[in-house]
């Protein structure tokens, strides 16, 4: 369902959307309930002449049992929602699959920096591809992303692979992501970041093995030397800092 | 049956206090019903800028980059200042004082029987200083660099640091407001406790208390318990953003998401806060509206003290992604879906009081209804963003947006207009004219299901919040999508040009309106059964309570109401 507002384009998207799919449900049947009685109610308990309104405390058994009922069949339905949410929260958040690859997502005002293994596939090392605002990834694996922020809370969100995660200054927060669909996707930060905020994007390309192989060495011979040494000279990135 | 009050004994009683003058009257007054009238005219006055603020930045997200009539050009930081303190405004500036402090001031004595607060020197320091809070965050958007832009949460360290937020000024002055602001609800919050707990008049048990002064007293409880950590926070980001010590800094030991923990501890229980008094305003409403017992009393109040105490356990739902440990998120999403329990069963017992009515369709019994069917849908949306696994979708989009806006906007807007159509008899003396105000509601009901519906269709599409300008993203700027962001903004100016309307009723009313009585509406509870305005020290005589306060339709009475002071046959 939520998938006809925005194309999913990762592996755990579909879980979180069958969730969507499920509490749309069961609170659908309870708000398309409650609505409908409070309008009945409303419409058919107008004020008519000559009737008088009904003496009702709400207090014998009798008549609480229509709060005790829905009441129970409400936390029936939370306990469902609570143990469906978890399971998807478990495999999105909780748990972290062993990676293909690794990528270092480091976020600042108001940029984005992406910095690739490259051939190797090991981070830090001198076949690093450094990129600002595109992300390139390979389509069908497994990435892991350590997420870095230099100066205030950021939040690395791609919409199409239902993926958040707020980066914290002074922290590296590590995930998991697996796309399984080629295309060039938006990425946004979530969390208001300051002045920029509001032009901080990204792409993120979703790349078939082959074209992903191409842009490697295209971009390794290009971009070796300066933006791959500097990054590495800093590890952790130094935060400056007003006070000092 | 009869009123044992009549208008004579008021106005000699009126002869015992001494003819003040207008500054002690009507300024300095230690009279509640003053303070509270104080209370609901600033949050009006705010309510208008904060408005205004929402039209500014409607606008500039449906026609990005075009002067707003009115404003002109909307720069994005003079765009990150608006939203931020619509959102702070909105809250601490006009839910807050109109509801709980306006609302409860005025309420309260004249619902217990009792002729002003029990501190009525404290009641008037906490006006005075939430006033002096107001003229601070208005101050702080004309100091130089504009007022704050870090968005109501104040995250740190954008919030924390000049260099990284750019308003030097606007930022501390942000805290100094919101903190004095907190320091005046503390006030009026313990006049509030201790004036139901030990000031109401004879014979009134605690089940016989209304449903309106139970659901203040609550939630000046929960707010009292929960500020504490906040004002300590803002204390801590106020040295951090003037003296230059570093709780939130990371570079110098400190940690941003301790601020995220203190604020949502305080933030998420200050929704109930404000949606209890909303909450106990449709009960009485809907009670004398339908000429109905509250259906289930007990149950009613069992259930309000139930949220009151969940409400302090789910506070980190809203840092789910936050970079909080992720084994966190399932605790808090057990007790948020939780909370669904008290709070729907709270709603069903307000519908079936609907039921066997004799439902008369006054402006402010459409209010009430209209409350309960709307923030049903804030409701159930809540469920999607309570639940971790969603919520990593939902989190910082519009769905977000349009589910607070759908559980504050009846809080804040139709909970007061639900009130105000109510009360306005008991306040001034005169009713409000009924056709403006039926043209008036439905103005505002429509229009406000125009702009949030689609807000929630642009938060399913993945559009974040607080961007202001959405042609960055191509994703985010098709054609249809832009359409949804312009009858969004459509809607709300329509929504706002029918507010006027209300005032010219609010002030044409004042002077010309139909003579309400003491009765106008034959409720039981106290405050209808003295003048219209009630005279300084409410009550001529002490009333004595007899019954519970919604005995409507009573079989074998002549009446279909049965004021509690009334001394007839005993139920």
């Amino acid at each position: 369902m939520l998938s006809s507002f925005i194309e999913n384009a990762s592996t755990y998207g579909v879980d979180i959307d069958r969730l969507f799919l499920l509490i749309t449900i069961l609170v659908g049947f309870w708000f398309i309930i409650a609505e409908a009685a409070l309008f009945y109610f409303v419409i058919f308990y107008r004020r008519k002449k000559g009737v008088k309104a009904q003496y009702i405390t709400g207090e014998t058994k009798r008549q609480k049992r229509w709060i005790t009922i829905p009441h129970n069949l409400i936390i029936l339905c939370d306990i469902v929602i609570i143990v469906a949410a978890i399971m998807v929260w478990y495999k999105v958040k909780q748990s972290l699959p062993e990676p293909d690859e690794k990528i270092r997502i480091i976020a600042q005002q108001w940029a984005w920096t992406f910095v690739h293994a490259g051939p190797d596939q090991i981070l830090d090392t001198s076949d690093d591809i450094t990129t600002t605002e595109s992300l390139h990834i390979k389509v069908n694996t497994t990435y892991h992303f350590e997420l870095e922020s230099t100066d205030v809370v950021h939040s690395f969100s791609v919409p199409a692979f239902r993926l958040k995660q707020d980066s914290i200054p002074g922290r590296v927060i590590t995930g998991w992501f697996n796309a399984n669909k080629t295309g060039i996707y938006d990425i946004q930060c979530a969390e208001i970041c300051g002045l920029g905020h509001g032009v901080m994007f990204g792409k993120v390309f979703v790349e078939s093995s082959d074209n992903h192989k191409k842009w490697i060495t295209q971009n390794l011979n290009e971009n070796r030397g300066a933006v791959v040494a500097d990054v590495n000279k800093d590890k952790p990135i130094k935060i400056s800092n007003n006070n000092g | 049956m009869v009123n044992n009050i009549s208008d004579t004994d008021s106005l000699s009683h009126k002869d015992h206090h001494t003819e003040a003058s207008f500054w002690s009257k009507y300024i300095f007054s230690t009279d509640h019903k003053i303070i509270g009238m104080q209370y609901i005219i600033t949050g009006i006055v705010m309510a208008v800028i904060g408005g205004y603020m929402a039209y500014v930045f409607r606008m500039q997200l449906a026609f990005p980059g075009k002067a707003v009539p009115g404003y002109g050009l909307v720069s994005p930081l003079d765009y990150n200042m608006l939203i931020t303190n619509h959102g702070t405004i909105m809250i601490f500036w006009v839910a807050m004082p109109i509801l709980i402090a306006g609302l409860g001031n005025y309420l309260i004595p004249l619902m217990i029987g009792c002729d002003d607060m029990v501190f009525p020197r404290i009641n008037r320091l906490s006006y005075q200083i939430f006033f002096i809070s107001t003229l601070v965050i208005l101050i702080s958007f004309f100091v130089p660099g504009g007022g704050f832009g870090g968005a109501w949460t104040a995250y740190p360290p954008l919030s924390s640091e000049a260099i990284y937020n750019h308003t030097p000024w606007g930022a501390p002055l942000w805290v100094i407001a919101v903190a004095l602001e907190f320091v005046a609800f503390l006030m009026g919050g313990i006049n509030f406790i201790t004036t139901t707990m030990n000031a109401r008049c004879k014979g009134m048990k605690m089940y016989d208390i209304p449903i309106v002064v139970w659901m203040i007293v609550i939630a000046s409880i929960i707010f009292m318990a929960s500020v504490g950590p906040l004002i300590a926070g803002a204390v801590m980001l106020l040295f951090d953003q003037t003296l230059g010590t570093s709780f939130y800094n990371p570079m110098n030991g400190g940690d941003p998401v301790l601020w995220q923990h203190l604020f949502w501890f305080f933030g998420h229980p200050e929704v109930y806060v404000v949606l209890l008094p909303a909450m106990g305003i449709v009960a009485e409403v809907i009670t004398v509206f339908s000429r109905k017992k509250l259906f289930g009393y007990k149950t009613i109040l069992y259930t309000t003290f139930a949220t009151g105490i969940l409400s302090f356990f789910v506070w980190a739902h809203h840092q789910f992604i936050a970079g909080i440990d992720p084994r966190m998120a399932n605790i808090f999403t057990i007790t948020t879906v939780m909370i669904s329990i008290p709070v729907g069963e709270m709603l069903f017992c307000y519908i079936a009081t609907l039921y066997g009515g004799s439902i008369e369709f006054k402006t402010a019994m459409l209010f009430a209804i209209a409350f309960l069917a709307e923030f049903l849908i804030g409701g159930v949306t809540g469920i999607y963003l309570g639940a971790s696994g969603t919520d990593i979708y939902f989190h910082d989009t519009y769905f977000v947006l349009a589910h607070f806006h759908y559980t504050f906007f009846p809080i804040a807007v139709i909970g007061f207009f639900t009130a105000i159509y109510y009360w306005f008899p008991k306040m001034f003396g005169r009713k409000l004219n009924e056709t403006l105000g039926k043209i008036h509601f439905w103005g505002t009901i429509i229009p406000f299901n125009g702009i949030f519906i689609p807000l929630f269709i642009l938060g399913m599409g993945g559009q974040h919040r607080r961007i202001y300008n959405y042609n960055h993203f191509p994703d985010l700027s098709t054609p249809s999508q832009q359409d949804l962001r312009v009858f969004a903004t459509t809607s709300m100016v329509i929504m706002l040009v029918f507010q006027i309307p209300f005032f010219i009723n609010f002030i044409s009313s004042l002077f010309k309106g139909e003579k309400a009585g003491n009765n106008p509406w034959k409720a039981n509870t106290l405050e209808w059964t003295v003048p219209s305005p009630p005279p300084h020290g409410n009550f001529a005589e002490m009333p004595e309570v007899y019954r519970p306060p919604y005995e409507y339709s009573v079989p074998d009475m002549d009446n279909d109401y049965c004021p509690q002071n009334c001394s007839g046959k005993k139920i």
